[in-house]
């Protein structure tokens, strides 16, 4: 059979989990920093504000966009290339004394002057209330997500796993949105979905361990913590190594070819699945070791194995 | 161990796929050029139109594919686009101005589909193009109105009761109601909370003034947001019926909040002016007692109100509201014997009443039509909620000759205005202005653009995972194969089948997404197997242990994502919430693809015999 990892017996990573939460840490820290210095560069749907994205029939000049603007009085404008040379994207900033069609209405004006043809593909206006609202409640989706899987992973497993396990997660958004920030790359409601869907996606690498490590605790009753957390990682790297290939396979076919308007999306998905797959190894299982985490915790555990009395309905 | 499947599971198995697949086949059609007809008031859809429809549009030599009537509306489907355009304006001519005829895109589904429930995924604006609208409706003016409505009240019993009162106004603190002594206040006071259980009373008095407050209760105050909110969606319900939309949604969101998506629609600037128009209209008294000239100076009595005419000058009207917008049932511009331009108007069998009441006891009294607008006035409050501007004028003064009934006309106005007011009249009045605090518009040709995409990244995604899976797993590689084609087809079936699932763009990445995750089930299970396997087990024993043990893995792991789906489900919007429909869809279906599935085929394949060795 093919074999993608081929290990004769059991890989030490605990050994270098010193090092690499040191890593973890800086990273964390680096994340912080740069989020409290730059800041997220929030896109439309958070500040509120319009976007107008435009069609040319042939590759568009910038510049003469721009001052074409200026002089249609339309100030502050964001002018941009979107994914093609004809393709243009104008953002205009909330305006305490603006009309959203009125000032579509100049952009129009103003480009209709440099090419008659040009379509108008896509028109967006968000208030600031609405921007600040979402905004709230997208912070707001994130804690509760968290505090759900803390919830269901103590009365699955055990509290220093679950803690494990949150941690990790807090440290793939933190990590995820840092680069966000170091590279100023716009964060809209489709990143905050990708964001969640990076919870999702690291939680569901880090049950997978956890799931070994408890049922190693039960069946190798002389090995230390750190021997089971090892021996369970080694065990589950295959399957770690195949679905990320997976995963990222089509979540790079969905960055080159799903178009712009997923790219944020496609984005954050493809960090978090890095950062996620590395911190369900790293962080979660290591954070439990420091924690604490020993057989007694495992046994209390009534269902410890689902597979056996499911047997009757399930395969 | 045998690892069979006894004969029910893998039927069950078979049919659930089956139903899937059965529900995903209508997507295979696309969609036919229709032409939608819609009755606007005063008129009906029927079967007569039908048949008139099809008959002009034969005489025309324009072959009709299939036309239908459903839920009082026409849909006439034709061959192809340039059909569609003419075949629309044929059927306007033939048709009037008392029917909506509109440009539609109807699912091709095969009548027989469509009989068993069979109906396409429904695309969401950024895959059809259209426009979206987020509206907030003003609660402040909804209250500010629910109070002046209660001070009238009170002004009314009060008198009928003969309570002596000093003075009611609305002011910073609720209902001020004052009194000449503390016995008038206790009586009133008794009296009114009799009357009123939806208000609270609290007696303000300090030293000799005394003051009886009155608030709405809690209870009161959210049922008349509540009514006010309703009662907007319902108006605007009306108004883009007006507006000839097919398939448009108005639908609430939160407290004070509507959305409306008109699919299609490219000239939002029209769309805006009908949804936005907060026009409506309200009956007064003329205050003929009332001094002009001191009322022009600050010195307005008490219960009335200066106002302007629209033809200049000014007139004091009384400030109860002798009947609102509220009950005009149709509204039809006409013109009067001298050929000036008039809005005649009906009301429902209430305004009918409470108007042939008022105009009874006022019969010889000037009665006035205040005329009331919403205009976006530019500015921002504090909050940054748009400050509207209310404009009020006076468009006919009138006296009353006779008892007035359902039927009568309202005169004063110019003819465009007389046009545009029974448009907004006929589409009811709303209670409260509304304003846009979002607005998206996505041209037909992007939500072409970003189908295709989606399809590109699909494809490309799903390849790659199928060939891996095939190289790596070989024989299970292609059971597994077979589960994720299934479990695709199933998410598009489930999406079909259900009535609120929306695809959109994000919906697709969901899709895409899970076609990626969907064979980590199936990883699981076969790394299992080999696990087992080189622990020396039998192949029987290996992959009974592989499926079981695997089971309580896969099932935490798509739990917690399931979980977190959720969760973008209640909090998200639009196209957020379409990417979690097809997320928590595909968790459940490649649940039971990956693990029931591929159990089936591998049981029946493998199972029950001797094996020795196993294509994984």
């Amino acid at each position: 059979m093919l074999q993608i990892l081929n290990v004769k017996g059991t890989v030490n990573f605990l050994r270098h989990a010193l090092p690499i939460s040191i890593f973890s840490a800086v990273l964390v820290l680096g994340s912080i920093a740069t989020l409290a210095t730059k800041g997220i560069n929030w896109g439309l749907d958070f500040t509120g504000g319009t976007v107008v994205e435009l069609e040319f029939s042939k590759p568009a000049n910038l510049s003469a966009i721009r001052t074409n603007l200026s002089t249609e009085a339309v100030g502050g404008a964001v002018v941009q290339n979107f994914g093609s040379s004809r393709d243009v994207l104008i953002r205009l900033p909330v305006k305490d004394d603006f009309k959203s069609v009125d000032q579509v209405n100049d952009v129009m004006d103003a480009v209709t002057k440099l090419d008659s043809s040009v379509i108008q593909k896509r028109v967006e206006f968000v208030g600031p209330q609405v921007g600040k609202e979402l905004a709230e409640q997208g912070g707001l989706a994130v804690l509760v997500a968290l505090i759900c899987i803390l919830i269901y992973v103590s009365f699955r497993f055990e509290w220093r796993l679950a803690v494990g396990s949150v941690a990790a997660l807090a440290h793939d958004i933190i990590v995820t949105l840092g680069v966000f920030s170091l590279l100023q790359l716009e964060f809209d409601l489709t990143v905050l979905a990708g964001l969640l869907t990076v919870v999702g996606y690291s939680l569901n690498d880090t049950i997978v361990v956890f799931d070994r490590i408890r049922e190693n605790f039960l069946k190798l009753r002389k090995s230390t913590p750190e021997e089971v957390v090892n021996i369970s990682i080694t065990q589950t790297m295959s399957r770690t190594i195949i679905t990320t290939g997976t995963t990222l396979v089509v979540v790079v076919a969905l960055f080159l070819k799903g178009g712009t308007m997923i790219h944020g999306f496609a984005t954050a998905l493809l960090m978090g699945i890095f950062v996620g797959t590395f911190s369900s190894i790293y962080v979660a299982s290591f954070l439990a070791i420091k924690l604490g985490i020993n057989r007694e915790h495992m046994m209390p555990v009534e269902i410890e194995k689902e597979g056996a009395d499911q047997d009757a309905l399930m395969p | 161990m045998l690892n069979k499947y006894p004969m029910w599971k893998n039927l069950m198995v078979i049919v659930i796929i089956a139903i899937g697949g059965f529900y995903a086949i209508p997507n295979l059609f696309g969609e036919d050029h229709a032409v939608q007809v819609v009755a606007t008031r005063g008129a009906e859809v029927s079967a007569s139109t039908l048949s008139t429809v099809n008959e002009v549009l034969k005489s025309k030599g324009i072959a009709v594919k299939r036309s239908e009537l459903e839920n009082g509306q026409l849909l006439v489907r034709l061959n192809n686009g340039e059909e569609q355009l003419v075949a629309k304006e044929i059927i306007s001519d033939a048709l009037g101005d008392k029917y909506t005829v509109a440009l539609n895109l109807a699912p091709a589904t095969p009548e027989w589909l469509e009989a068993m429930g069979g109906s396409p995924m429904k695309l969401g604006l950024d895959l059809r193009g259209g426009v979206h609208f987020l509206m907030e409706v003003d609660m402040g003016e909804a209250l500010r109105k629910m109070s002046e409505a209660k001070v009238a009240d009170f002004r009314t019993d009060l008198r009928a009761e003969k309570i002596r009162y000093a003075g009611i106004r609305n002011g910073a603190k609720g209902i001020e109601i004052k009194f000449r002594d503390a016995e008038t206040l206790t009586k009133a006071e008794n009296f009114l909370k009799s009357r009123s259980n939806d208000m609270v009373f609290v007696d303000k008095t300090v030293g000799d003034d005394y003051v009886l407050v009155a608030n709405p209760s809690e209870a009161y105050l959210k049922q008349v947001k509540e009514e006010a909110l309703q009662q907007n969606i319902t108006t605007l319900r009306n108004r883009v019926n007006e507006l000839g939309v097919a398939e448009p949604v108005v639908q609430r969101q939160g407290a004070e909040r509507i959305i409306v998506e008109l699919p299609g629609v490219q000239d939002t600037a029209r769309a805006k002016e009908i949804l936005s128009a907060t026009a409506s209209i309200e009956f007064h008294m003329v205050d003929q007692k009332a001094d002009v000239q001191a009322a022009m100076s600050g010195r307005v009595p008490a219960g009335s109100e200066l106002y302007q005419r629209r033809t200049g000058g000014p007139v004091v009207l009384k400030k109860a509201v002798m009947l609102t917008g509220d009950h005009i049932q149709g509204a039809q511009p006409s013109f009067d014997e001298y050929s000036r331009p008039q809005v005649s108007i009906n009301l429902d069998a209430k305004g009918g009443s409470i108007f042939s009441n008022v105009t009874k006891d006022n019969i010889g009294n000037p009665m006035a039509t205040l005329f009331i607008e919403y205009k976006d006035t530019g500015e921002k409050n504090a909050d940054g909620s748009v400050k509207m501007k209310k404009i009020e004028e006076v468009i006919s003064v009138a006296t009353i000759q006779a008892r007035l009934g359902r039927n009568f006309v309202i005169t004063g106005l110019e003819h465009a205005e007389a046009q545009n007011l029974a448009l907004l009249l006929r589409a009811g009045a709303l209670i409260a202005p509304v304003y846009i605090v979002e607005e998206r518009t996505i041209g037909p040709s992007l939500g072409q653009e970003n189908i295709e995409n989606g399809m590109q990244a699909m494809i490309w995604g799903m390849a790659v995972v199928l060939i891996f899976m095939l190289v790596y797993y070989r024989g299970f590689g292609l059971i597994a194969n077979l589960a994720l084609t299934a479990n695709l087809v199933m998410v598009v079936g489930v999406m079909s089948m259900i009535p609120g699932a929306v695809l959109t763009l994000p919906g697709i990445a969901g899709m895409v997404l899970t076609v990626g995750m969907a064979v980590d089930g199936n990883v699981l299970i076969y790394e299992r197997i080999r696990e087992e396997l080189r622990n020396g087990r039998s192949v029987q024993q290996a992959i009974h242990e592989g499926y079981g043990n695997a089971f309580s893995t896969i099932a935490d792991a798509n739990i917690t994502t399931f979980m977190t789906a959720l969760i973008l489900f209640a909090v998200g919007t639009g196209a957020v919430k379409g990417f979690a429909v097809t997320l928590m869809i595909g968790i459940a279906t490649s649940m039971f693809t990956c693990i029931v599935g591929t159990r089936s085929i591998v049981n029946a394949i493998w199972g029950g015999k001797r094996v020795k060795k196993l294509s994984i």
